[in-house]
């Protein structure tokens, strides 16, 4: 069985530039692919829902130029997943126009570049439910029904190694691929290989977020994964990093509900029977992962939908006696909003957070607070109208700055006030679908289209 | 012994868009077996230490290869609702700090 290397750069393209002089220590292992993931969940539902990337394009062009550099110097395929955050088609089609400007300012090319699009018209799906699709919801959602669809603005399917698979086996040599499955994108050049499932989803796994699989923790620091069918060889190329068993075992089980299922199109990865082994001072090789295939096939859905308009304000406090009064002083801040816009979470919302008390935990904190020398308020407000939200905002915020307490020293204002102007905010997006779509063959959802970038023959070199 | 001395990593951060996940991984076996054997982490433990019904705790797992404790509570509304207070879910472990040990 071929033995294949692939490094990847980044665990999440574009968000920070990837540094480079591990890239080329990676670069010269012989490398046989170059892998890197683009997209996450973690950005919050306004990116998918609002069609807007949530990287830099400075920093998404300067991790692209560097890996389409290499791979074409290499002269090996670089494969890039869920392209500008969300994989929406915006993002594969923002991709594909930097690799084109790419390739004509170093007159690259030329070579094969497959786009793979993941995104769903929320009507296909509206289709596919009333011929009786059963769009089943994740980890304790609901299932999918017509109500949950109208709150919905944009949907992507998250893809398996299939799509991509087919585009590399019809000679692309760059891949930009909509949303796909973080470890779907590593392990589809390890299965054209003719290497486990197993092995090739736990490589996937283990590498989706680069040089965190690594001690001590670095960000964007290239990892190197090989398979040769003795097991998956992980290897920090940063030198002062080591990929060791604890690791790559507490990677494995990095941001997930349970450390021993990996879910993918056609099945899970389990890891529940993984052994470690230090095999250099660099190197960790893991054996013992298993696939348990589904006798159906799903495919994940991703949706998100607006909401609401929304505002902030910011404001301050530092009189000890206002502060131990917070809750009085917001009370009746909520009450005059009460009084002139009618009921809180009836046609708009307020929420403040109080930074010095429990503004990062609010219900989850079980430590009561010390009374804090300041607290910091940022006052959000949703509305479904914009100069609504950003009315009812700046007498939402101003009220702390006349909150009206019996003892109160500080006639000349209850809070300090960082500027008295209302900070337009992004609108409030929600994350509608986190669900599953059972399908008949795992490409169905996914439309590809190969292209020539560069001139010249294309079938000359792949 | 607090909980923060017998472990290197203590975090938290998003599983998906519905769910905060916890990790608590020890320095080495030892500190491990002692973590695990005490019995002091268990689902009904960190549902009381964070206030939440025990039903919201949707996984709790002993992880023996990363010498590690996890476990995973549902959100009440998905990540960056309205309202959110931590996108990332990145700020949550802080109260397992002070859990004692025996």
């Amino acid at each position: 069985m071929k033995t294949v290397r692939i490094i990847t750069p980044t665990g999440h393209l574009g968000t920070t530039p990837l540094e480079k002089a591990s890239f080329e220590r990676g670069c010269a292992e012989s490398p046989d692919f170059i892998v890197a993931d683009s997209g996450s969940a973690d950005i919050g539902p306004y990116p998918l829902g609002a069609d807007r990337p949530a990287s830099d394009e400075v920093w998404q062009r300067h991790d692209i130029e560097a890996m389409l550099l290499a791979a074409r110097r290499l002269r090996i395929p670089l494969i890039i997943g869920s392209a500008s955050d969300t994989g929406t088609n915006r993002g594969v089609d923002q991709y594909v126009r930097l690799v084109r400007e790419i390739a004509a300012e170093h007159r690259l090319g030329p070579f094969r570049l497959a786009k793979i699009y993941a995104e769903i018209p929320v009507d296909e799906v509206r289709r596919r439910l009333k011929d009786g699709a059963v769009v089943r919801g994740l980890n304790g959602r609901p299932d999918c029904d017509p109500v949950t669809l109208d709150r919905t603005d944009r949907i992507v399917a998250v893809m398996g190694t299939e799509p991509i698979r087919d585009v590399l086996r019809a000679g692309a040599a760059v891949v930009i691929a909509g949303r796909s499955s973080d470890c779907a994108i590593f392990a589809a050049p390890l299965l054209e290989a003719g290497h486990s499932l197993a092995d090739a989803f736990f490589c996937g796994k283990a590498m989706e977020c680069a040089s965190f699989c690594g001690e001590p923790f670095m960000g964007k620091e290239t990892i190197l994964g090989r398979v040769d069918g003795t097991g998956v060889y992980l290897t920090a190329m940063h030198p002062d990093q080591r990929c060791t068993p604890a690791s790559v075992a507490s990677h494995a089980m990095y941001e997930r509900l349970n450390p021993f299922r990996e879910y993918v199109p056609g099945g899970y990865l389990d890891m529940s029977t993984c052994s470690y082994e230090q095999v250099d001072g660099k190197t960790t090789r893991v054996t013992g992962q298993t696939f348990v295939p589904s006798p159906t096939t799903s495919i994940k859905l991703e949706g998100s939908g607006k909401v609401a308009e929304r505002a902030l304000f910011i404001t301050g406090i530092r009189d000890p006696y206002t502060i131990a009064n917070l809750d009085r002083v917001i009370g009746w801040a909520k009450g005059k909003l009460t009084e002139r816009f009618g009921p809180i979470g009836g046609t708009y919302n307020v929420f403040y957070h109080v930074y010095g008390r429990n503004a990062v935990m609010e219900a989850l904190e079980p430590t009561p607070a010390k009374a804090p020398l300041e607290v910091g308020i940022v006052v959000e407000v949703t509305c479904d109208d914009a100069a609504r939200a950003e009315t009812i905002c700046h007498i939402a915020g101003k009220n702390l700055f006349y909150a009206r307490l019996p003892e109160v020293k500080g006639t000349a204002g209850t809070a300090a006030i960082m500027s008295d102007e209302v900070l337009h905010a992004r609108p409030a997006y929600e994350w509608t679908l986190n669900h599953v779509i059972e399908v008949a063959d795992p490409r169905e959802l996914f439309r590809t289209q190969l292209e020539t970038v560069g001139a010249g023959d294309p079938t000359a070199r792949p | 012994m607090k909980l923060v001395e017998l472990a290197s990593t203590i975090r938290s951060k998003n599983a998906g868009v519905d769910h905060i996940t916890f990790d608590v991984i020890c320095r080495d076996r030892a500190n491990f077996e002692r973590v695990r054997d005490s019995g002091v982490l268990n689902r009904g433990a960190v549902a009381r230490l964070f206030g939440v019904e025990e039903g919201r705790v949707t996984d709790f797992v002993v992880f023996e290869p990363a010498n590690a404790i996890k476990f995973t509570i549902r959100r009440l509304r998905p990540s960056g609702s309205m309202g959110e207070s931590d996108l990332f879910g990145a700020q949550q472990y802080a109260p397992l700090f002070d859990v004692e040990i025996p």
